[in-house]
C-alpha cells in the first residue's frame, strides 16, 4: 500500500518536473541584462582577462567568503569525528 | 603497497602533477582555472601516492599540525585581504591602478598580461592553499581510519 | 554554427537525472546507496545551471586569444563552481558518518539502525 502511494507521488514529481523544463526560454536564447554589462564593463573595472574569475572574487566576493567558511567546517567536522575513538577506549 | 614499477613510476610523475597544479592555481586570472580548481589537481597527485605507497608510510611525511596552521593561515589571508580596502566598501578592489597588479589590459581580444587583476592572483594563492591542506588532512584521515589507525594528536 | 536544438534536450537530461536520484533515495535502503543517489542529484542540479547560460554560438568569456563571436553567461558559471565545492564538503562528511555507523552496529542498512537501543 505505501509503496503505490509513493509510486504515484514519484510520477506527479516527474511530469511536474517534464513540463516545467518544456515551459523555460529555448535553449540558446536566454534573457540577459546584467551579464552583458559585465562581459562590456568587466575589463576596464577589474583589470582582468578573465570574466568568470572576476565575478567569483570581485563582483560576488561575499559568496566566496561563505564558501570558504563551509569548506573550514566540513574539514573540521570530519577531523573530529574521526578521533573520539581513542578517549573512549582510555575512559573505560 | 604496489609492485616496485608502481613505486617508481609515482615517484617521478609526482613532480609533474605538482607543477602542472601550481600553473592553474598561478595563471587563475588569464586562462581557465583558479583557486579551487588548481587544488583539486594538487590534491588528486597526493592521492595518488596514498595508493602507490600504504598511508602508513605517509603518516610521517604530511604532519597534521602542518596541515592545519597552512590551512588557517590561507583563510586568514583571504579575509584581511577583503577588509583591507574597508574605506571604501567591504571586498573593494584596491589594488587597480597601482604598480604592483595594477595595469589594466587594452579592450577587446588580446595576449594575457601577467601583471594585470588586481587583488585577484593573491586570492587564488590563498584559496588554493586553504582547499590544498583541507582536503590532504581529510583524505589522509579516511585512509588511515579504515585501516584501523588514528592521527595523532 | 548550431541552429535551435528541438526540445530543450540538456534540460530534459537533467529532469531526467533528478527523477532517477529521487527514485534511489525513496526506495533503496543501502546506506551506500543512498549517498550515490545524493551525488546523483548534485550532478543533475549542476548541468541545470550551466545548461541555463548557453548562448547559441558561444565561447569561453575569457578575453585572452578568444575568437570573434558572441559570448555566453558568466554569472551561472561562478554560481556552478560555489555548488561543486559544497557538495564536495557535504559528501565528505556524509561518508565519515556512514564509516562510523558500520563501526558502531555492523550492519549497512537504514531499517536496522534506525532502532535507538538503551
Amino acid at each position: 500500500m505505501r509503496q503505490v502511494v509513493g509510486v504515484i507521488l514519484l510520477l506527479v514529481l516527474v511530469a511536474f518536473l517534464v513540463a516545467g523544463m518544456l515551459l523555460i526560454h529555448p535553449f540558446g536564447y536566454p534573457p540577459s541584462d546584467m551579464d552583458d554589462y559585465i562581459i562590456q564593463n568587466a575589463q576596464r573595472e577589474t583589470g582582468n582577462n578573465n570574466v568568470v574569475a572576476s565575478v567569483v572574487f570581485d563582483y560576488r566576493g561575499l559568496d566566496t567568503l561563505g564558501e570558504a567558511t563551509i569548506l573550514f567546517t566540513a574539514v573540521t567536522g570530519v577531523l573530529l569525528l574521526l578521533r573520539a575513538q581513542r578517549r573512549k577506549e582510555e575512559r573505560s | 603497497m604496489l609492485s616496485k614499477i608502481v613505486r617508481t613510476v609515482a615517484n617521478q610523475l609526482i613532480l609533474f602533477v605538482l607543477i602542472f597544479g601550481l600553473y592553474v592555481i598561478a595563471h587563475g586570472h588569464l586562462t581557465p582555472g583558479g583557486g579551487f580548481q588548481g587544488g583539486a589537481v594538487v590534491v588528486s597527485g597526493v592521492v595518488m601516492l596514498i595508493v602507490a605507497f600504504s598511508s602508513h608510510d605517509l603518516k610521517k611525511s604530511l604532519r597534521e599540525h602542518i596541515l592545519t596552521v597552512m590551512e588557517s593561515t590561507g583563510a586568514l589571508v583571504f579575509a584581511l585581504l577583503a577588509v583591507a580596502g574597508i574605506s571604501t566598501t567591504f571586498f573593494y578592489n584596491f589594488l587597480v591602478g597601482s604598480p604592483v597588479f595594477g595595469r589594466i589590459p587594452p579592450t577587446g581580444p588580446n595576449p594575457g598580461d601577467f601583471w594585470t587583476g588586481g587583488f585577484v592572483p593573491l586570492m587564488n594563492f590563498a584559496v588554493g592553499l586553504k582547499v590544498i591542506a583541507g582536503l590532504c588532512a581529510v583524505v589522509l584521515a579516511l585512509a588511515l581510519f579504515t585501516r584501523g589507525e588514528e592521527i595523532e594528536e | 554554427m548550431m541552429e535551435q536544438v528541438p526540445l530543450n534536450f540538456p534540460f530534459l537530461a537533467a529532469a531526467l537525472l533528478l527523477g532517477i536520484s529521487f527514485y534511489i533515495i525513496l526506495f533503496r535502503r543501502n546506506l551506500i546507496k543512498l549517498v550515490m543517489g545524493i551525488a546523483m542529484m548534485s550532478s543533475g542540479v549542476n548541468l541545470f545551471i550551466v545548461a541555463l547560460g548557453y548562448r547559441a554560438g558561444g565561447n569561453a568569456p575569457i578575453y585572452t586569444d578568444v575568437p570573434e563571436g558572441p559570448m555566453v553567461l558568466p554569472v551561472p558559471q561562478a554560481l556552478t563552481l560555489t555548488s561543486i565545492v559544497i557538495n564536495v564538503a557535504v559528501l565528505a562528511l556524509m561518508l565519515t558518518m556512514v564509516v562510523h555507523i558500520y563501526r558502531h552496529t555492523g550492519d549497512i542498512d537504514s531499517k536496522k539502525s534506525r532502532i535507538l537501543k538503551g
